[in-house]
């Protein structure tokens, strides 16, 4: 499990999405969002509740049609050939669509069927499915009686089992315990090597386990689009945590490193320095060093991807205020 | 051709419930007793009868009347069958796994009607059926039986249509059952508006049953059938359009 596939933006875009927007009545939920998707590339697309991702979702799947706006798979516009752009696209709603009282053989069998896989190559097509599914030993039982997590990988097995390009996954792991969870992760890396996946989550630890791009999205507009490293970088910060064994007091540590914009106490012996640039990490520890306060630890602090997420889409314009935690 | 898929899911996952068996079971035991006590009462006719020059044979005492009682035990139970064909792909959110998929609408509702219909055929031929049974010890008019299976199909593919149309229109599989219901008995009744008055002749034209007596006289009526086609056509439309309507601006 690579953190980055080697192919990404590298293949033919899949999906591009023109202005898309979306009203309910008075509500504007998908407000003019651009965006695409290239081949073997994972795009997480995050956004708090009700933020419209399962509304873009179900306009690029073809289950909502868009107020205005373009989304073409492959080439192919959702509106004009609704049909042959469907062909190419797998989709799991949040919501698993299962048929309780079918087995899973039953149902991948029609859902095959459904996406007009050829009646020769449907046994493959399912075993194949089943068998990146990890659903070999339930091929018989009854969905309605399959665990939930059991349940989600076969929703996913329906939404690859036509080999589409691409795999619409509206949060997937939800309601999974770990282990699952993390077999769903890799699962969906997996399928990043082949076909385009577009992840809907509010979960960010997996999006930087599995995506290789984010998009976060925020009352229906597009507030962050950017790639997994720019997004790490943005998290670095120019802040550092000094811990001292005999800490001198406040103003001493301002007197003694000029070149440091912002002094403040975290505990007995702890400071957070922000360098204003003219300053070094290194500088500071021999300063520490040479005044003989004890240097203990010395920490360049990031600010985690949930901080960034919420300075996002609380649009709060100082990003740099924002509160901090350690990276060891 | 996708809409058979669509209909061979819906067929089976009928099958596998309860319900379609209790149904079946039911039909055939009430039909069976009213066929037995018409039968019945046709052989202690039958002497008087015979006396009549062009009496009524077995097929209008026996055929006209089961098929008649059947329409209305039928009217009671495609309800039970319909209600589900759409109202319980919303109410589980399944529907995303068909209008994902590259399928059209119309070949969703068309896979979804042939799927129930498929399920009253099978009903239709057991009472179709019994009078033929008649066939072992006597004749039977085959002409009058085929005009009544055909009333009897067309009746009940109807039904289906309008029990469809109203299952796409909530998510609740019983408000779907309890409206098929009330329309289908108000189709059934209308011409009883048209003993007297004006505008009789319209409620006439309209009723489900006024379309259906002809057939089971053996009166084969182009506008019966062309009456039969356009209800179940308009109603299937309308399905559609119902669930396009899902996907539009509102």
């Amino acid at each position: 499990m690579s953190q980055q596939a080697p192919q990404a933006s590298a293949g033919e875009t899949l999906v591009r999405v023109e202005r898309l927007t979306r009203q309910f009545g008075a509500h504007t939920a998908v407000d003019g969002v651009d965006f695409a998707v290239h081949r073997g590339e994972v795009l997480g697309f995050l956004g708090p509740n009700g933020a419209g991702k399962t509304t873009t979702m179900r306009m690029i799947t073809g289950n909502l049609a868009p107020s205005a706006g373009r989304v073409t798979i492959n080439g192919l516009d959702i509106l004009d050939r609704p049909k042959a752009a469907k062909a190419e696209i797998g989709y799991l709603p949040e919501q698993p669509p299962l048929y309780r009282e079918l087995t899973v053989d039953e149902y991948l069998r029609f859902c095959a069927r459904l996406n007009r896989i050829p009646r020769g190559r449907v046994a493959r097509a399912m075993a194949l499915a089943k068998e990146r599914c990890g659903l070999g030993e339930v091929g018989g039982r009854l969905i309605g009686n399959l665990s939930k997590g059991y349940q989600q990988r076969v929703g996913i097995a329906q939404a690859i089992i036509h080999a589409p390009a691409v795999v619409v996954l509206d949060e997937p792991t939800v309601g999974l315990d770990p282990i699952q969870i993390r077999e769903i992760r890799h699962l969906i890396r997996e399928l990043g090597g082949e076909h385009s996946v577009i992840l809907s989550t509010h979960i960010l630890p997996e999006v930087q386990a599995v995506c290789d791009r984010v998009q976060i999205i925020n009352c229906g507009r597009l507030v962050m689009s950017d790639s997994i490293e720019a997004l790490t970088r943005r998290s670095d910060t120019d802040n550092l945590l000094l811990r001292l064994a005999r800490p001198p007091r406040l103003d001493e540590i301002r007197a003694r490193m000029p070149g440091v914009t912002a002094v403040e106490a975290c505990g007995d012996e702890a400071f957070r320095l922000r360098l204003g640039g003219a300053l070094t990490a290194e500088q500071v520890a021999r300063i520490a060093v040479e005044q003989g306060w004890g240097l203990r630890e010395l920490t360049p602090e990031r600010r985690s991807l949930e901080q960034i997420f919420v300075d996002i889409t609380a649009g709060d314009g100082d990003a740099a205020e924002a509160k901090t935690e350690p990276v060891p | 051709m996708m809409a058979f898929t669509i209909a061979g899911r819906e067929l089976r996952s009928l099958f596998l419930s309860p319900l379609a068996w209790a149904i079946l079971a039911v039909v055939s035991g009430i039909c069976a007793w009213f066929f037995l006590a018409y039968l019945d009462f046709f052989l202690q006719m039958q002497p008087r009868l015979a006396a009549l020059p062009g009496g009524p044979g077995a097929a209008d005492m026996v055929v006209a009347p089961l098929f008649s009682t059947a329409a209305t035990v039928l009217l009671l139970v495609v309800p039970l069958l319909t209600m589900r064909l759409i109202s319980e792909e919303r109410r589980a959110q399944t529907l995303p796994l068909l209008l994902s998929a590259p399928v059209s609408m119309s070949e969703i509702v068309f896979g979804k009607f042939l799927g129930v219909l498929g399920f009253v055929l099978v009903m239709l031929a057991i009472i179709a059926a019994m009078p033929l049974s008649l066939l072992a010890g006597g004749g039977l008019d085959l002409g009058l039986w085929a005009a009544g299976v055909l009333g009897l199909l067309l009746l009940l593919a109807s039904f289906c249509s309008i029990g469809l149309y109203l299952s796409t229109l909530t998510a609740q599989p019983v408000v779907a059952a309890v409206s098929t219901f009330g329309l289908l008995l108000l189709l059934w009744i209308l011409n009883l508006a048209s003993s007297g008055g004006n505008g009789g002749g319209l409620f006439d034209y309209l009723s489900l049953m006024s379309h259906f007596q002809p057939l089971l006289r053996g009166i084969f009526s182009s506008t019966d059938i062309v009456y039969y086609l356009l209800l179940i056509g308009t109603f299937l439309v309308l399905s559609i359009r119902r669930l396009d309507a899902d996907r539009l601006q509102h």
